[in-house]
Formats: C-alpha cells, structure tokens, sequence
C-alpha cells in the first residue's frame, strides 16, 4: 500500500506547503468545501474510522454529536498530548507533515461548524512547536487558513497550545481543563465535551493521527477507506515498535496487522537474535503480553480478546534479559509521578503499588506482597475518575497475570534475579 | 513588572481565546523565559498581567512539571528512564551524568552548568535512550554520545 501519513516524509523540505501541494496537498480541502458538512459527515460514519488516540470511539458518532448541539460556537480540539510512554507516532506527522494535520483540521472545521481549532501540543515537542507554528503561518499565506478559505466564505483559524509535561493532559477533559489555563484534572462525565467541552461550549478532540485521516475519506471516499485493513476499524495506522528490536521506528500499515509480523516482518525481528519475552503492545498502559501470544491482529476489536489493548499502537519489545519487576515497578513510578491526584483510588493506589513493587525489586519483598498488589490493583480498577488509574491497575494486573512467577522469586530471594 | 514587548507579545496571546485565562500557560512560559524560573516576582508578573489572583497563578503552574520552581543551570539536560529507555540503560547514563558533571536528578551543577531533569517519555522511544538539551532532541545516547554533545554546551 502506497503510504499515506508518512508520505514524502524523505524529502527533506516535506513539512514545506508547496513541497505538500506538489504532492496533492490541500485538493481535498478544496473538494472538502464543495461539498456539504453533511456529505462530508456521512463519509466519515461509512469510512468507521475510530479515534487513533486510544480509545478507538467512532468518530463519526463522536462528530454528530456535536454537530446535533445547536450551541455556537463548536471548538475543534487536535489531541497532540502524545505522553504515552512508548508512543511517537504522532511526532512525524507533526514534524514532517504538519500540513496534512492541517489539511485534515480545516475539513473538520468546516464539517463540525467550528471556526476555531487548537492543537494542544505537548511541552516535550519544542521541535513540533516550531515547525507546525511556521506551517499555519504558510497555510493561512495560501488562504487554506482564515476568514475566507479559498474564497468560498469558511471561517477556520487554527493555533498551538503548548502543554507543560503532563501526561494527564492527554485525557480529554483535562486538556480542556489545560487550555482553559488550569490545572491539568479531568472532569466528571457527562456532560461531554460534545455537548459542553471548551469553554462552555460544544467541543470534538481528536488525535493527531485521527485528523490526518480527513483529507483521505474526502479523496477516496468512506466506502473505499473503510475497505482498508480491518473490517471493524478500518484505515491506515501507524505502529511505533520500540524496544529489543533490529529495526525500532513508526511504520505505516493497515490497521489489524499481526502484531507478530509487525515485530518480525517489518521491525526486523529480536535485536541479536535473543529469545523475545514479552510486549507491550499500545503503550506502557496496556497490559503485558507474553511472548506465545503474540499472534493476534493489532485493532481495537482483536486486541482486548488477546487479553491487551491497541492503545496508542506503541508496541515495547523486551527480550529475555528484562526483568518485569522492574518494567513494572518503573511503570508505575511513572503514574504515580503522572497521577493528577483529584481521586483517592488513583493518587492512593498508584503511590502504594509503587512502594511495594519497590521494596519487592530492592529485595525487601514481604510474605503477602503479591496478594497486596492484587488487591490494591483490583480495588483501583474501574474506580478512578479517568482511565489513568485503569491503567496503572491494569499494568500490575497483566504482569501478575503472566509473569507471577518473578515476583515470587525476587520475594524469596530477596533481591533482583536479573541483577539489576 | 513585563517590558511593553512581552505586554504586547501576551496581549497577541490572549487573542487568540475566547477567555483570558487560557493566555496563563503561555504566559507562565514567557515568564520563566524572562525570569529564568518562576521565581515570585515572575509569578506575580503573571498574575498582574492577566487579572488573576497570585493563588491560582501559582496552583497552576506548580502542577505542570515544565513550569520550574527553583533556578535552573545555563543548560537543562532531560533525560527520560521510562521503560523504552530503561531497557536501553538510561538509569546508567543518569549516573554518568551525575559523576561526570557533579548534577544529580532534579539538581544543579556547582559551577551553574547543567540542571538535570528526569523525563517521563519524549517521544524518541525508537531511538532510545534518548535526551533533550535545552530544545534540542538527542537520539541513541551512550556515555561517550553524551560526553561528546554537553562539549558543546558551555
């Protein structure tokens, strides 16, 4: 399949308008604007895609929503938060083709009735920051931006929000909360940010990778795009390998594509030809897999039946040298460092999995610890106010699940079998 | 109190909002980068500037961990251990960093070099382990990379 999102991205000039427009860039928005928002609403249900970030809610549903609430204004938020650990497959969109974000954005814009659109970009991407900042400055010269865009009367202005290293700002409430000045805290649900997101009013947010689909349903269609890749989500996906690999990077391939042949067709296989021992297959909040259950298509259908989650498509490779004690024990000081402390089960449960999975690494493991991880995970599961505490739980509850039995000897041993 | 350049360069901020409080991330930004921290007397700038009581200037900006509390050195080295650059030693290198140039976690170096900071994930997992110097990305580090790229870091 000839690639999309990572299209021209050798060309060293390719986040340059005219070197996009030399590529077809911007046509779809010009086809975009002569059709109706409601046509163009229509493809995106029939192409299902499904938000990219995580999730994977259909955005069709999400949009029509939005578009149902008679409140103006409508906001059009781009998820560009990418925190999860293990994930960078955003960064090249946004760093070699920022104009395909944009693109995508103006015809959302224009579908949803927003004239305002924000990419909250996180703090750690000083690099994107430039670049994008220069691409809107480009994209407004050539009037795909503005008051008037291309002379047919559409209203789309767009600007970046740089967030401040926090992972909970992914989450979507909490980017609102973030863009409105404020701490970075999720909000009760309902109501949802489609009905009452940004500053009070009707707001989408949508992933990067999940815009930058836009202008491809509006080239080929939603029936043709929903014939890409997996039957129940359809689409291209990028897929960031890192990890005990030969060739680690972001590849662009139809969404459901064996997570096995991902590692081993296209990231080259186990760095060094080591034994592979476990993944993490969408980022460090998806539950573990172990290395003989790796045969399963990585969509947001199949992944839960495998016992994990597509996630954000991170996938961590860890080869036989690793100890999950400690991958465990880093995860979690990540959440509790990243917990935004609002609810008790989250801000609580994080800092105590944490304590135990650090004295059970150190050595200091007690008789029970197992059992108490079990049951503060599962005392956090599904309690938490968003689904960070869901997947710190989540994390602890994977890797008891499949790899019990190093916890166990780290206990009776009393230090690191893997002396680290 | 600001100089008329960043007054204007925040009321070009502001614009861009429906709301004036949405201007307070981007001006906490622009305040450390005057300031060199959020010192304060930067925090207080802030308030002032955008109509906002100091309390919750300050409530923000102590939750984002961008937003630094104390001084900072001539150069910010942020180095991520999360597990895509764990598993690729990055606890290591932090040791190094720490014999080589007398900075530890969260600390500053004597001579006002180098601060260090440990990053939660950014974004470079494929090429780990991997750092941030001041803006700049560095990729597929070892103690020798990192002795060789902080040379150009006086």
């Amino acid at each position: 399949m000839e690639k999309y999102f990572l299209k021209n991205i050798d060309n060293p000039d390719s986040a340059d308008v005219n070197e996009y427009m030399k590529v077809g860039g911007y046509k779809n928005l010009s086809k975009a604007l002569g059709m109706q928002p409601k046509e163009i609403l229509d493809e995106v249900k029939k192409s299902g895609l499904r938000g990219r970030g995580g999730a994977g809610f259909p955005s069709g549903m999400k949009w029509s929503f939005a578009v149902a609430d008679p409140k103006l204004p409508k906001y059009l938020l781009c998820n560009a938060d990418e925190g999860e650990p293990g994930t960078f497959k955003d960064r090249p969109i946004l760093e070699k083709n920022p104009h395909l974000l944009i693109e995508g954005m103006a015809i959302s814009g224009y579908t949803l009735g927003a004239e305002y659109g924000y990419v909250y970009l996180r703090g750690e991407y000083p690099k994107a920051k430039d670049i994008l900042n220069g691409a809107i400055k480009q994209a407004v010269e050539k009037n795909f931006l503005g008051d008037n865009i291309l002379g047919k009367g559409v209203k789309f202005h767009l600007a970046v929000y740089q967030g401040a290293g926090a992972y909970i700002c992914g989450e979507e409430t909490a980017l609102i909360e973030s863009i409105e000045g404020k701490k970075g805290q999720p909000r009760n649900k309902p109501p949802f940010p489609v009905n009452v997101g940004a500053w009070a009013m009707p707001t989408i947010v949508n992933n990067v990778e999940t815009l930058s689909n836009l202008p491809l349903i509006v080239e080929i269609g939603g029936e043709a795009y929903s014939k890409i890749g997996s039957k129940d989500c359809p689409g291209p996906k990028l897929y960031c390998v890192s990890g005990h690999v030969e060739k680690p990077g972001v590849f662009e391939l139809p969404m459901g594509t064996s997570l096995k042949d991902i590692i081993y067709k296209h990231a080259g296989g186990i760095k060094g030809g080591k034994k592979l021992k476990a993944v993490i297959p969408g980022g460090i909040s998806t539950p573990v897999l172990p290395a003989d259950s790796i045969d399963c298509a990585m969509d947001f259908v199949s992944m839960p039946k495998a016992g994990s989650m597509l996630g954000s498509g991170a996938v961590i490779v860890m080869d036989e040298s690793v100890c999950m004690v400690k991958v465990t024990y880093r995860a979690l000081k990540f959440f509790e460092h990243e917990s935004c402390g609002k609810c008790v089960p989250c801000r609580e449960g994080t800092d105590w999995l944490r304590k135990i999975l650090e004295r059970i690494e150190n050595g200091q493991g007690r008789e029970g610890d197992i059992e108490l991880l079990s049951d503060v995970a599962g005392i956090m599961y599904g309690k938490t106010f968003c689904p960070l505490g869901d997947g710190a739980a989540g994390v602890v509850i994977g890797m008891l699940k499949h790899f019990r039995n190093e916890f166990e000897e780290h206990i009776k041993n009393a230090k690191c079998i893997f002396s680290c | 109190m600001f100089n008329e350049t960043v007054l204007k360069e925040i009321d070009e901020i502001r614009a861009k909002y429906p709301d004036r409080k949405s201007a307070l991330l981007p001006s906490l930004y622009i305040a450390q980068r005057e300031f060199g921290w959020l010192s304060n007397d930067a925090l207080q700038c802030v308030a002032k500037t955008l109509n906002l009581p100091e309390a919750e200037v300050r409530g923000t900006a102590s939750f984002y961990a961008m937003f630094k509390n104390r001084p900072v050195g001539r150069h910010l080295i942020q180095l991520c251990t999360n597990v895509s650059c764990m598993i690729f030693g990055a606890e290591k290198l932090v040791d190094f960093i720490g014999r080589k140039y007398g900075v530890q976690p969260n600390g500053t170096s004597q001579d006002g070099r180098f601060s260090l900071v440990i990053m939660e994930c950014i974004g470079a997992c494929g090429t780990a382990p991997a750092m941030l110097v001041n803006t700049d990305f560095y990729e597929n580090l070892s103690e020798n990379r990192i002795e060789e790229i902080l040379e150009g870091y006086k």
